[in-house]
C-alpha cells in the first residue's frame, strides 16, 4: 500500500515538473495577456472595440495582422504618445488623431501581448525589454 | 412529501412564466414630472395628466442646415449626448447606437439625434466628417451642435447630465444615455449606451413604442 502511494507520489511530481518545465514560456505569456486584457479594457476598447474590430472609419481594427507585423517596431511608440495622419490599416484609410496613453512600459507590453495573442491568434510576447527598447527610440 | 415540492415548483415556473408574459406585454413607462390639470370636457369636469415633453428646439445639423423639433414631428426617436474627440464613453455608445441604426435606418418611423456638447469645436463640417467615418448614411440620424445654452438646456430636458469639466477626459463629463421618445415628445425610456444588457433591452422596446405608435 506504501509502495503504491510511493509510486504515485514519484511519478506525480515528475509529470509536474514536465509539464511546468515545457510551459514556463506559455506561462509568462498567459500571465501578460491577463493584465493586458485589463489595459485593454481600460484604455483601448473604448474605441478598438472588444474584440479590436474598430469602428467605422473612425478608428482602425486591431486585428490587420500584417499591419501590426510591418509596424512592430512602433507599436510602444504609438500607445505610448498617440498617433495623428494618414493611417492605412486593413486596406482602410483612417485619419483620426489618437490620444497618447501614458502607459508605463510593462502595461505597452501586457496590452500588446494581449492584443497579438487574444484578439488576435498569435503565440509571441511582447517582453519587457523589447518594448523599453522601443521607447527609448520613439520619433 | 415529494409531490408536495413538485406541486410547488409547477406553480413557481407557471407564475414566473405568467409574470414574464406580463412584462414583456406592458407598455413603456413615461418619465419626468407630470401635473394633474382639470379640464372641463362636454361640460364636465375631469381631471387629466400632462406629462413631460422635449420642448420646440432648434438647431444646426451636419449639412450646415437648420431643423428643428418640426423634423421629429410624429416619428419615435434616440437621442443622445457626445462630442467627436471624446475619449471615454462615446466611441462605445456610438458602436451601440449604430447597430440600432443599421436595423431601423430604412424604417421612416424612427429617427436618431446626436447632439455635441463640444460647442467650440464640433462645427457642422466636423459632425459631418464622423458621421460619414461613422457609416451613417441617410438623414434619419442627425448629429446637431448649437450654443453652449441651447445644447447643455436641452440635456436637461432629456434628463441627461452635461457639463463642462476640466478634470473630465476630454473635457466634458456627461452621461451616456440613449434616451427613447414617442411620437407625443415623452420620455419613454433611458438605456446606458455603455451597458451591453441596456442596449438589448432598448432592442426589445423599441418595437413596442413603435407597435404603440401605431396604434
Amino acid at each position: 500500500m506504501r509502495a503504491l502511494f510511493t509510486t504515485c507520489f514519484i511519478i506525480g511530481a515528475l509529470l509536474l515538473a514536465l509539464i511546468g518545465c515545457q510551459n514556463e514560456v506559455d506561462i509568462r505569456t498567459a500571465q501578460y495577456s491577463v493584465n493586458g486584457q485589463k489595459v485593454y479594457l481600460t484604455h483601448c476598447q473604448n474605441c478598438h472595440g472588444e474584440k479590436g474590430e474598430g469602428l467605422g472609419n473612425l478608428y482602425p481594427p486591431l486585428t490587420d495582422v500584417k499591419f501590426l507585423e510591418n509596424n512592430r517596431q512602433k507599436l510602444a511608440c504609438i500607445i505610448k504618445y498617440g498617433a495623428a495622419g494618414e493611417l492605412e490599416v486593413a486596406g482602410k484609410k483612417f485619419n483620426s488623431t489618437m490620444p497618447a496613453s501614458n502607459l508605463s512600459a510593462i502595461d505597452i507590453a501586457y496590452v500588446l501581448t494581449y492584443i497579438n495573442t487574444k484578439i488576435n491568434k498569435g503565440k509571441d510576447i511582447f517582453p519587457l525589454a523589447d518594448v523599453e527598447k522601443q521607447l527609448k527610440n520613439c520619433q | 412529501m415529494k409531490s408536495i415540492v413538485k406541486l410547488y415548483c409547477a406553480t413557481g415556473l407557471l407564475l414566473s412564466l405568467f409574470s414574464c408574459k406580463n412584462t414583456s406585454q406592458s407598455s413603456l413607462p413615461i418619465y419626468g414630472e407630470r401635473e394633474a390639470v382639470e379640464k372641463t370636457v362636454d361640460g364636465k369636469q375631469v381631471v387629466d395628466t400632462v406629462y413631460h415633453t422635449i420642448p420646440a428646439f432648434k438647431f444646426l445639423n451636419q449639412d450646415s442646415v437648420m431643423i428643428s423639433d418640426k423634423n421629429f414631428e410624429g416619428k419615435v426617436y434616440i437621442a443622445n449626448f457626445f462630442f467627436t474627440h471624446c475619449p471615454s464613453i462615446c466611441p462605445t455608445m456610438n458602436r451601440n447606437l449604430l447597430k440600432i441604426y443599421a436595423q431601423y435606418k430604412d424604417n421612416d418611423a424612427v429617427r436618431f439625434l446626436s447632439h455635441s456638447i463640444d460647442f467650440k469645436y464640433d462645427q457642422p463640417y466636423v459632425l459631418k466628417d464622423y458621421a460619414n467615418k461613422l457609416g451613417v448614411s441617410n438623414d434619419h440620424w442627425q448629429f446637431v451642435s448649437g450654443t453652449k445654452a441651447d445644447i447643455y438646456g436641452i440635456a436637461n430636458q432629456y434628463l441627461v447630465y452635461t457639463a463642462e469639466d476640466k478634470n473630465a477626459p476630454g473635457g466634458y463629463d456627461h452621461q451616456g444615455y440613449l434616451v427613447l421618445i414617442d411620437k407625443d415628445k415623452r420620455i419613454r425610456g433611458a438605456y446606458d449606451g455603455t451597458n451591453d444588457e441596456q442596449v438589448k433591452k432598448l432592442m426589445d422596446d423599441l418595437p413596442k413604442l413603435l407597435n404603440e405608435a401605431k396604434n
